[in-house]
């Protein structure tokens, strides 16, 4: 059995050997990077171990796929300066950092709450919503419970009879102290803490975790595990894409497609619970260990399985595409742009429905997707329809993967836990292109390698001001449609 | 015309997909009810205790909390003498939070409808569903008992959107601190006579956020749900399963 040893999407470094900037070099490098050809994929903070200056981290991904990480600070107490008004994408990062760590963020042009973190429920009932006046303006507040089975966020739709001129998203509802509680935790409690995070991505999120894990303890694991791993992830994004698409037919009221789409999903994610017990992975990756045998029959129920939503989908995939109402009403509502998508930092499944190339498997050396590449899809439009058709033309490309990955894949036991012991004052990035997008987590262990600080990052984060973005100039009843085809996560963002 | 070629193509393939019989269904691989066994452990044996990720289970006597437990496998694996065995069973939902904990011959206590709740909600409950720092597990598994496959609306068990139309409220999530005036603005919405249900580990314990300070779960101290149902999240046969006997449904055949 080959070993993958340089655990692919993954980077370690001790934090002595880390790259760390005083604070004007770090501007200088953010600036220069973020001019250039890089792509960032992370700004966050760190606290310092010996004062209450925090250190800013930044991650980004070159075009040769490399990953650069780096972080810098400044004193404590002292100004830093935002950068959003030169890089809007980089807003979010900076209302997380003024929020999480109190950095002024001077000259940020909308320095409001990202999640309410630490903060009582009158203050969430202050939030600063941009206003509109005017005689022919009226406001619509949707939320923070919604009409369907949704968790929760609220929605301010600034209006001019049925036009949204502008949508605003007040969030924090969902926040349970993730970040918080990862740090509180025994070991053993992480992967299972991890996977509720953002649930209907369990499996993404569990598999950055194991990575990090991994690196940190200087684990290996098989080909084999990994190629197991990655037909996990893709079940989840085929099982996620299917729902999104009943979601998008359900919203335009195209009942085929919404019962079809939802009863191939149920064949995909049962097919997940044979293979591990549970509809959505959960518990079936772990550190260093496959929790469950993978043999014959596995294979066997995958390729009779996925041959099935192969056939049918078909079908259905004819139908919705061809039929005219799904044309009118997703065509051409809800548009970003690439310019804005690529300015705001749009990530993943929505950013390369706006014509991008936002993929960490395509993008990443290293691991099962370099060995056996899975292509890029990319629509140039970015309507509701390329949305949709991203979800459909996906879920095709990694049913074939997973196919080819399934015969690949040897027969592999299920393993014993390893013993884990992570190494002293290290820090370590890892990444995962879940079905929404890119899932980041940064772990960093302190002198006794116990872990000192869990910062996680999901993919919607960056992602809600595009969906407010795409809707604006619409009509107000696009917006579900919008916001499905979007399909994010509230848990994601409010941690 | 092709449109009308190609819903007919739909429909072909589609067959039939609801599940007959919800109550004999057989959900292979679903890692569901643990069954403990007689046998006594080992001395001193405390392997579970200690693999346990939200602290289900407790020693002498044995007892492990399906309110709390996500059903992750780990005590059951590492245990030396198989003395927990998960099987498929789906049945997970009780009345009250104790009667959820199994023991050594003893499985959960079952659903138990009354006379009341017969009368008022038998043939028709709507409910509406509040997600309290659900993480989207518990809500896509309750939206599953919608669709075409489960399809609970057979029983006259509908999800509805507003409150003032609904018989009670399903609860999913930890109950986030942030989410509790909504939880009871909603719940005061809702028309007496009226049920609480919790889906979930998380809404039973606080699950594996159990302990988190952005919690606030004193909705709980103030109302009594009449259903818990187990899991992380419940089977969509876990929560049809046990409204129907809440509901005093017979036999759940269609
Ligand atoms: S299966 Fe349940 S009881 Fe067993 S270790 Fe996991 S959470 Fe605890």
């Amino acid at each position: 059995m080959t070993l993958i040893t340089n655990h692919a999407n993954a980077r370690l470094t001790a934090l002595d050997e880390l790259t760390t900037h005083d604070y004007h070099e770090f501007q200088t490098e953010m600036r220069q990077r973020l001019a250039g050809d890089d792509r960032l994929v992370s700004y966050f903070g760190a606290p310092s171990q010996t004062d209450a200056a925090p250190f800013l981290h930044a991650v980004f991904i070159t075009q040769n796929g490399e990953l650069v990480h780096f972080r810098g600070r400044g004193e404590p107490g002292a100004s830093v300066a935002s950068l959003t008004s030169e890089f809007p994408e980089m807003h979010c990062f900076e209302r997380e950092l003024h929020e999480q760590y109190g950095l002024d963020m001077a000259g940020h042009p909308w320095l409001k709450p990202i999640r309410f973190e630490g903060r009582d429920l009158e203050q969430m009932n202050e939030y600063p919503f941009y206003k509109l006046k005017g005689k022919e303006v009226h406001e619509v507040a949707v939320g923070p419970i919604h009409a369907g089975v949704i968790e929760p966020g609220h929605f301010r739709f600034m209006c001019f009879g049925e036009k949204v001129h502008h949508l605003e998203i007040h969030r924090g509802y969902q926040h349970r102290g993730v970040e918080k509680l990862l740090l509180k935790a025994p070991l053993r409690r992480l992967p299972p803490l991890i996977e509720s995070v953002v649930g209907d991505s369990a499996v993404a999120y569990s598999l950055t975790h194991c990575r990090a894990i991994e690196a940190l303890a200087d684990l290996d694991v098989a080909a084999d595990v990994e190629r197991i791993r990655a037909i996990g992830l893709e079940l989840e994004r085929v099982a996620m894409h299917l729902g999104g698409l009943s979601g998008m037919a359900t919203d335009i009221a195209y009942l085929p497609g919404s019962t079809s789409y939802g009863r191939l999903r149920t064949t995909v994610i049962n097919l997940s619970m044979r293979l591990c017990g549970s509809r959505f992975g959960r518990s079936w990756f772990r550190p260093g260990e496959l929790r469950f045998p993978f043999t014959q029959t596995h294979r066997d129920d995958i390729r009779k399985s996925l041959e099935l939503v192969q056939h049918d989908i078909a079908f259905i995939n004819k139908s919705f595409t061809e039929s005219r109402t799904v044309n009118h009403r997703l065509r051409t509502i809800c548009h970003l742009s690439k310019e804005v998508a690529l300015e705001i930092g749009v990530v993943g499944m929505a950013s390369r429905a706006s014509g991008l190339s936002r993929d960490l498997r395509t993008e990443m050396r290293g691991g099962v997707y370099e060995e056996h590449p899975i292509p890029l899809v990319s629509e140039p439009t970015g309507h509701c329809w390329a949305r949709g058709m991203v979800r459909i033309r996906e879920i095709e490309a990694s049913m074939n993967w997973m196919l080819a990955q399934s015969d690949l894949a040897h027969d592999v036991d299920a393993g014993t836990p390893p013993q884990i012991t992570l190494r002293p004052n290290c820090g370590v990035v890892s990444l995962e292109e879940g079905w929404r997008g890119e899932v980041m987590q940064y772990l960093e262990t302190d002198a006794n390698g116990d872990i000192a600080h869990y910062k996680v990052q999901d993919p919607s984060l960056r992602n809600w001001f595009g969906m407010a973005q795409a809707v604006k100039n619409n009509t107000i009843y696009d917006f579900p449609i919008c916001n499905k085809s979007f399909d994010l996560s509230y848990c994601g963002n409010d941690l | 015309m092709k449109s009308l070629t190609n819903a007919l193509k739909v429909r072909a393939s589609q067959g039939k997909q609801f599940i007959p019989d919800v109550r004999g269904a057989k959900p292979i691989g679903f890692r569901g009810l643990p069954v403990i066994s007689m046998a006594p452990c080992e001395n001193g044996c405390t392997a579970c205790v200690e693999s346990c990720p939200t602290t289900a289970i407790e020693l002498e006597p044995f007892g492990l909390d399906l309110g709390r437990c996500i059903f992750c496998d780990q005590c059951a694996r590492l245990c030396p003498q198989d003395k927990v065995e998960f099987t498929t069973g789906y049945r997970l939902a009780s009345n009250t939070a104790e009667g959820l904990v199994v023991r050594e011959g003893k499985s959960l206590s079952p659903v138990a409808s009354t006379e009341a709740i017969r009368k008022l909600f038998g043939r028709s409950l709507k409910l509406r569903v509040v997600s309290a720092g659900g993480c989207n597990g518990c809500e896509q598994e309750i939206n599953a008992t919608t669709n075409v496959n489960f399809d609970m609306g057979r029983y006259g068990i509908d999800i509805v959107a507003s409150p003032r139309h609904a018989d009670g409220v399903i609860i999913s999530g930890p109950l986030s601190t942030h989410m509790a005036a909504a939880l009871d603005l909603c719940y005061e919405a809702i028309p007496e006579p009226k049920l609480v249900i919790l889906a979930g580990a998380c809404a039973i314990s606080g699950g594996i956020f159990e302990g988190s300070p952005e919690l606030n779960r004193s909705f709980l101290e103030r109302f009594t749900p009449s259903l818990y149902v187990a899991g992380c999240p419940p089977h969509p046969l876990s929560i049809v399963n046990g409204i129907l006997d809440l509901m005093g449904h017979a036999d759940g055949k269609w």
